[in-house]
């Protein structure tokens, strides 16, 4: 290799390793800020990392599953209340007036957005349903022992909305 | 073997060599990417919790990753050319761009799609849909850096650096979803151990995912012979081909 390519592949190089650099540090400062969503057991305990709670009030968002028969549904309304804990053992009762998207089931994972109206209480303005990475067909997933049921409404309760 | 490469560097053999290549790329393009829609669209299971919906899966995963694999296509040509100074390879570069920037857009697109109906919302700014949405914008810079300066060498030594800067930006996307919680679901296809698809899934998937790159390729390449002849109108070869073609 000549002299000439030899310095522009050393420049090329340190180019990509000097950007690489620069880019793992500021994500690593930013990692926390990243993160989509605070976990039940974060808004009680503050975060893993930085040990920042959230503060009543504040607009965050939630995400971890919906507790198994926690779901209670207002007969009349749209209202749903239903709890959302994580694998550390946090648990988050959420309120929620509008529709729920079609994923949306207990058992599954979701974020949530909305203002924590006290410790371990957020009033949600949107719920999101999180997918995870399982795709099988009905029979497999009926042979697994996993049903999906999508959220159902009452006519009174769609025409008020 | 080097001596053997670099042979390729000169434009008349690029050309024909790429108009050799044409024809195989196109003809696996076209069979796999029908064969791989057809079945995933109409023959494939429905998936258990999201019923139909779930095939967009057979265009916005192949986009998606073909968008990654074009960017580093790119990056690849562009490092070739800058430190070899190849005028061929900054050329394919060049080539590439446009095409990388629109199946980036047919993923986020797709994604926006099915985002609507499954999770609830068309866009949210986690880690995977901001640096996928980045990655746009890196093809989008790319394209308007080679475009804005009239001296094609210069053009191409601008838009080399920036596209090998931001390659950077392509393990982010990778490992957004381990890295950071996000709303976007972690991969489904796993190279090192069984993917979490059902087979009868899994097949049409990864044939319209080679059919994609495959594709990629051959509107590659008509891209990379167009601009080798725009690039190369002054020399004898281009005006032989082109009184050729007026004779017939």
């Amino acid at each position: 290799m000549n002299p000439r390519r030899k310095k522009r592949l050393t420049l090329a190089v340190a180019l990509i390793a000097g950007v690489a650099a620069v880019a793992s540090l500021l994500l690593y400062a930013l990692n926390s800020n990243l993160n989509l969503f605070y976990t039940p057991y974060e808004i009680t305990h503050g975060k893993n990392d930085t040990g920042v709670k959230p503060e009543l009030g504040q607009r965050i968002r939630i995400g971890g599953m919906v507790t198994m028969g926690s779901m209670k549904r207002d007969p009349d309304s749209l209202h749903v209340e239903f709890a959302v804990h994580d694998s550390a053992g946090g648990t988050v009762s959420v309120t929620y007036d509008d529709l729920l998207p079609d994923l949306f089931r207990e058992g599954q994972g979701i974020v949530a957005q909305g203002v924590l109206v006290e410790s371990g209480k957020l009033e949600a303005t949107e719920v999101l349903a999180k997918h995870d990475e399982n795709y099988m067909p009905p029979e497999v997933a009926e042979a697994m022992g996993q049903t999906h049921e999508k959220p159902t409404y009452n006519q009174k309760a769609l025409e008020e909305k | 073997m080097w001596k053997w490469l670099h042979s390729y560097a000169d434009p008349e053999r690029a050309y024909k060599l790429s108009g050799t290549l044409l024809p195989w790329f196109s003809t696996l393009a076209i069979l796999l990417v029908g064969t791989g829609s057809i079945w995933g669209l109409l023959f494939a299971p429905t998936d258990y919790q999201q019923g139909d919906s779930y095939r967009i899966i057979f265009i916005h995963v192949p986009a998606a990753s073909m968008s990654m694999a074009a960017y580093m296509g790119m990056a690849i040509a562009s490092f070739i050319g800058l430190v070899w100074q190849i005028k061929s390879a900054d050329w394919a570069a060049a080539a590439i761009a446009p095409i990388g920037a629109v199946i980036t857009f047919i993923a986020l697109l797709t994604g926006a799609a099915w985002g609507k109906p499954m999770w609830g919302t068309w866009w949210v700014w986690d880690a995977r849909l901001t640096s996928e949405l980045v990655l746009l914008f890196l093809y989008l810079g790319v394209i308007s850096l080679y475009a804005s300066f009239e001296d094609k060498v210069l053009a191409a030594r601008a838009s080399g650096i920036l596209a090998i800067v931001g390659v950077i930006n392509i393990p982010i996307i990778k490992y957004s979803v381990d890295w950071w919680s996000s709303l976007h679901q972690p991969s489904t296809i796993r190279i090192t151990e069984k993917s979490t698809m059902s087979t009868d899934m899994l097949y049409p998937l990864l044939i319209n995912i080679f059919g994609f790159g495959m594709m990629i390729g051959a509107i590659t390449l008509i891209r990379y012979r167009t601009e080798i002849l725009a690039r190369n109108g002054m020399r004898p070869w281009v005006r032989d081909l082109a009184t050729a073609e007026e004779a017939k």
